[in-house]
């Protein structure tokens, strides 16, 4: 089912970016990936999310709190699957350890911060990111504010139901989706795409 | 909630900010600390937004510094000045709507115990005196009269702080504040006895001038609450800013209000009596 034609790209989309999900943007269900706000396969959402990150310029992930803290079993295999598929593109890591407010700031140059997410962004001009691990209450807020005031591409990989404000998003993430992940990024390069 | 939470897994080690591996390698997750340490380890609250000499932060810094368990421990919070170090401090902490803080901390204690019934996990309300003897001292005394087995602590700058001086039920009489110009009119309540005949086991009364003793009792709070009921810390945290004198002087107010307002005062059932001698 699809009830808008609203886009979801990157931004900047204003000060107060519209919520994607108040502009009819519906989260897709199992199997189903989101890309721009309109619903496809899954399959069709990782290639997308792996065409834009192995041709972008500065790819970088942002691994947050539940992959970076080994606070359950399973969480070392698919931590160990995102650096394997950030090696893969080639991409930088800038880790998200919390979500506490940072004062005086944050340093951008090594964390992330939900709060001044857009921060991190310029400063390390930033075109694709990818957010894995990351609380989706947090996510929600995040992805927002790097839409609204920059032209970051921004791709969830999510381990719920997805995040309408991503310009890609793909749900039920787990080791073996972000292993499929790292076999579609290593075919694509093959083919020199 | 557990010492997992602050174990990175071994990949993502070595690209963690530096706080966060001081916060593993050397805070008190790993290693318990208390007061007495203060100084040597990775604290739990370091950097934070409040005024220079404020006696909240330094209140908030020797409880934090007294948790018994730091890993298990859940921190509840009200608006007001201790919501600015709290909220960036390393350590599970909950906001609520303003006065709401001992409602919510039983529903999330009662929740805990359910989740992990053969664990202490322990839940600490801290916040400021307009939201314990104000705004929340209906729930507070509600959630005494019930038995809940959380710990309380009140950061006392007898003074609505957070939003430009107030006067709060826990300001002196005749006291003048920004927005009391001609003076208290009534005195202080006394909140620390009505924790005792509102079923509180175990109750404290101290100043930020005494570490060693806020942290004795904090912990000691901690400890009775996994076991007995409801406690109560009452912490003097004198505020320069709203009671206008020089922000080195904090420790000077504090001591002075130990030989008046804030002599030392602690009750405990027979009971925690019992308890204490084997701890
Ligand atoms: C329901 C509600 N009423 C009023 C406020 C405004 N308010 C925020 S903090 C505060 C005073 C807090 O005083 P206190 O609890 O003594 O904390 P302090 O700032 O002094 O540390 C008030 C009235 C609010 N946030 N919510
Ligand atoms: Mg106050």
């Amino acid at each position: 089912m699809q009830i808008s034609n609203y886009k979801v790209t990157a931004g900047p989309e204003g000060f107060i970016a519209p919520s994607a999900a108040d502009m009819g943007v519906i989260l897709p269900n199992k199997g189903q990936a989101l890309v721009e706000g309109s619903i496809t396969s899954e399959n069709e959402g990782m290639d997308k999310a792996i065409e834009k990150l192995i041709s972008a310029k500065n790819p970088v992930f942002f691994p947050g709190p539940l992959v970076l803290w080994n606070w359950k079993d399973g969480v070392e295999e698919k931590a160990k699957a995102v650096i394997e598929l950030s090696k893969t593109i080639g991409a930088k890591i800038i880790p998200m350890p919390d979500y506490r407010p940072k004062y005086p700031m944050i340093n951008p140059e090594v964390e992330i911060n939900p709060n001044h997410p857009n921060l991190t962004i310029w400063h390390n001009k930033i075109d694709v990111c990818v957010f894995v691990g990351v609380h989706c209450h947090y996510a929600n807020v995040a992805l927002k504010i790097i839409r609204g005031g920059t032209d970051c591409y921004t791709i969830s990989l999510c381990a719920d139901a997805g995040h309408e404000d991503s310009m890609v998003s793909i749900r039920d993430i787990n080791t073996e989706k972000i292993n499929t992940l790292t076999e579609i990024a290593r075919q694509m390069k093959a083919r020199g795409k | 909630m557990s010492v997992r939470n602050i174990t990175p897994v071994k990949e993502f080690e070595d690209i963690l900010p530096k706080e966060y591996k001081d916060l593993v390698n050397k805070g008190p997750f790993n290693n318990k600390k208390s007061v007495d340490d203060l100084g040597t380890f990775k604290e739990i609250i370091e950097e934070h937004p409040h005024c220079a000499g404020c006696g909240v932060s330094l209140g908030i810094r020797l409880a934090l510094a007294s948790l018994p368990s730091p890993e298990d421990s859940l921190v509840v919070g009200t608006p007001g000045c201790s919501f600015f170090a709290l909220s960036q401090s390393a350590v599970n902490y909950s906001n609520t709507a303003f006065g709401n803080q001992n409602a919510v901390a039983t529903g999330l204690k009662r929740m805990l115990q359910i989740r992990y019934p053969d664990k202490h996990k322990d839940v600490i309300v801290m916040v400021g005196d307009g939201g314990i003897a104000d705004i929340g001292l209906d729930l507070t005394l509600h959630s005494w009269f019930r038995k809940e087995k959380i710990t309380t602590i009140m950061l006392d700058n007898e003074v609505y702080g957070n939003t430009g001086g107030q006067e709060s039920g826990m300001s002196m009489k005749g006291r003048v504040l920004n927005m009391a110009p001609t003076g208290k009119k009534f005195d202080k309540i006394p909140v620390f006895d009505m924790a005792e005949v509102s079923g509180c086991v175990y109750g404290a009364r101290v100043t930020v001038a005494n570490p060693k003793k806020v942290g004795q009792v904090v912990r000691n709070a901690i400890l009775i609450a996994r076991e007995i009921g409801p406690t109560y810390v009452q912490i003097f945290t004198p505020c320069p800013t709203n009671m206008k004198f020089p922000p080195d002087q904090t420790i000077k107010i504090a001591k002075e209000a130990q030989k008046d307002q804030y002599s030392y005062k602690e009750f405990m059932t027979d009971e925690v009596a019992e308890y204490l001698k084997n701890i």
